[in-house]
């Protein structure tokens, strides 16, 4: 007999160990994120039973279905509205949404506005790796201006959204953003946002080194190179600041952590009759 | 808390009907999207739902109002929206996971003339082949037609028990012209309404199959929160919920979506016949045109011809079988809708030239006057 034991990872209770390996490439940073999400749920000491994930569609997408909580890898863009239903037909829930940019900010933008404006208690987990990865490298609203994808070989004409602004203007009661490299900022984030009552958006950049970076002349190392040199953590920063610019600098941190009723305390307070007891 | 089934004799339209038939069936969640002529449903459930307990919620629009509905019924409340032709075109991504996740759901369309933004505030009935086939691939939902506001209320209970039975998508493919109609409606005693409620996952956690199916074909659900860990995806999955890619188990899945609907037809499908005993001339419809084909059976009988109507409940699944029978010992088929031939493709499919078979249809906007029918049976005799 041997004495050596099967090494488990830490996270394992939390992972379908069944369906790995992944589908994520060698160097995405999808994984850091996820990874990263899951020791904030064991570290917040939120009930996981009662916790669950929602995805969308994209790399990204496919978090809920490695996540071992109840999870829903629903359509293209509608993690948002899934979600809500979830979270106002069961209050207790704990609501996780991770996907990716293109998932939440095209096709899903207008629920993501909405979600904000109505403060329902969701944490929003959105891996930004400025493009389409799923399907090949496409533009996405969040691609920088000028890079190379396979829908604007001659660079994007358009200017990216500034997804902390576009949070804050919307409603959001928790907006931060950070990288891959910041693995324990974007768990003590996330931890934040599962404790607190409201609508918690996280962005988190990470890289898409096969579709993205290889357009781009990014090697998988010079873009980790970019997320430590041409960033700076400026907590509290202006939403006017927090526009994407690696030539610039691109500013992380914690940007807004404040307190509203959400959709259900308004709900109740607004719609329920007086007499009403649940 | 106020009651949730208002016992009594009321005279309201078919949306309000509609509304408090989903009260008295259980429904605890509304996910809404303002449109003609659907409103009132929205309107109505509004001010009723927080007052039972339940949830009211207006969406942006209406791809979120179906997709917060599946959210709230896989945390297990009774969940539906309600909408019409462009609307119903939005929502259909989203019915097509519903049926793939076998997500229980009630969907109403009440019908107005399209294509397109159409006769918003005037009645069809277009949308039925699209209720059948408008999501992308093969699949099956079940969809209802009421003739009445009375008959929409116990309808969208039936459609309620329907959905949980099979947990699958059930569509209440109403028009303007009911839902705006207003008529007496008898809520009964809430101990006279029969309500089913899905089957619900049970023993060990760890060995759970969200996906195998129980004896009638359908599989326990799991709730989100209990504690199953289960993993729901509109990929192709196993029984397990895992997406596999394989052709293999597309075959398996695919069978079990279409065969719990395919094997389980006679508890599915309700039709009613009138003056069908002798009938030559046999009229097929649904909804507010079988109402039109009541009185042109009537007219018809009065002028010594033998017709009459065969009455589709259900529309989809097709009662396949029931009009195979009749074109055996009919004269003639009339089927008579508001469309330019939706469900009259499938009745000539199912007589295949056996005998022949008429079409009383129009575009949409006005209700098909029994003349018309009349004429046709004429014709037909
Ligand atoms: S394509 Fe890009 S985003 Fe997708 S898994 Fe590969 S590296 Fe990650």
């Amino acid at each position: 007999m041997s004495h050596q034991k099967k090494a488990v990872h830490p996270l394992d209770d939390l992972i379908r160990t069944d369906r790995i390996p992944h589908i994520w490439c060698p160097g995405c940073g999808i994984g850091t994120v996820f990874s990263s999400t899951l020791i904030a749920m064991k570290e917040s000491g939120i009930d996981l039973t009662k916790t669950v994930m929602v995805s969308g569609i994209g790399c990204s997408g496919r978090g809920a279905g490695y996540v071992n909580l109840d999870s829903f890898h629903t359509t293209h863009g509608r993690a948002i509205p899934f979600a809500t239903g979830l979270k106002l037909a069961n209050p207790e829930l704990n609501v996780i949404v991770f996907s990716g940019d293109g998932d939440i900010f095209a096709i899903g933008g207008n629920h993501f506005i909405h979600a904000a404006r109505r403060n329902v208690d969701l944490t929003i987990i959105c891996v930004n790796n400025f493009n389409y990865g799923m399907t090949g490298g496409q533009v996405a609203a969040t691609t920088p201006y000028n890079a190379k994808t396979t829908t604007t070989p001659s660079g994007n004409p358009e200017r990216p959204f500034n997804l902390p602004m576009l949070s804050y203007a919307s409603g959001a009661t928790y907006i931060s953003r950070w990288t891959i490299l910041h693995a324990r900022d974007i768990s003590d984030s996330i931890q934040e946002a599962l404790l607190k009552r409201g609508f918690s958006f996280i962005e988190v950049l990470a890289p898409c080194p096969i579709n993205y970076g290889r357009r781009n002349k990014e090697k998988p190392f010079d873009t980790l190179k970019l997320y430590q040199e041409n960033t700076i953590i400026k907590n509290k920063a202006h939403p006017f600041e927090l526009d994407i610019d690696f030539e610039r600098g691109v500013v992380l941190g914690k940007f807004l952590d404040i307190n509203r009723p959400t959709w259900t305390d308004m709900y109740n307070k607004t719609c329920r009759p007086k007499d009403f007891m649940e | 808390m106020k009651p949730a089934v208002l016992s009594g004799v009321h005279f309201i339209t078919g949306d309000v009907a509609c509304a408090e038939g989903a009260l008295a069936a259980g429904c605890r969640f509304f996910g809404a999207y303002p449109i003609t002529p659907a409103t009132e449903i929205a309107e109505h459930i509004a001010g009723r739902l927080p007052e039972v307990g339940g949830t009211f919620i207006q969406m942006e629009d209406e791809i979120a109002a179906i997709a917060s509905i599946l959210g709230a019924s896989s945390a297990g409340v009774k969940s539906m929206t309600a909408t019409s032709g462009p609307g119903f075109s939005l929502m259909m991504e989203n019915i097509g996971l519903a049926a793939c996740t076998e997500i229980p759901c009630v969907i109403v369309d009440v019908q107005r003339a399209g294509p397109s933004t159409g006769l918003p505030t005037q009645g069809a009935q277009g949308d039925m082949m699209q209720a059948r086939w408008g999501s992308h691939g093969d699949y099956k939902i079940i969809a209802l037609s009421p003739i009445s506001p009375q008959e929409i209320f116990y309808q969208t209970i039936l459609a309620f028990n329907l959905s949980e039975t099979y947990r699958v998508p059930v569509l209440i493919m109403t028009d303007e012209i009911i839902g705006h109609l207003s008529e007496r409606v008898v809520i009964p005693d809430e101990s006279e309404i029969k309500l089913v409620s899905r089957p619900r996952a049970k023993g060990r956690k760890d060995r759970f199959l969200p996906f195998e199916p129980g004896p009638n074909g359908v599989a326990p659900m799991a709730i989100a929160g209990e504690g199953y860990n289960i993993h729901v995806t509109g990929l192709t999955h196993n029984e397990k919920g895992y997406p596999d890619m394989t052709v293999e188990c597309q075959k398996q899945m695919m069978a079990r979506l279409t065969g719990k609907i395919q094997n389980n037809l006679d508890d599915i499908i309700k039709t009613e016949g009138y003056m069908l005993d002798d009938a030559e001339i046999i009229i097929i419809s649904y909804g507010v045109s079988a109402r039109t084909c009541h009185t042109a059976v009537d007219e018809a009988r009065s002028q010594g011809i033998k017709a009459g109507l065969f009455r589709l409940i259900t529309v989809w699944p097709f009662p396949e079988d029931q009009i195979c029978r009749l074109a055996e010992r009919a004269k003639a088929l009339i089927t008579v809708e508001i469309n330019l031939g939706q469900i009259h493709l499938e009745v000539e499919r199912c007589v295949k030239d056996k005998v022949p078979t008429y079409l009383v249809g129009h575009v949409g906007g006005t209700i098909i006057t029994p003349e018309r029918v009349i004429e046709t049976i004429k014709e037909a005799t």
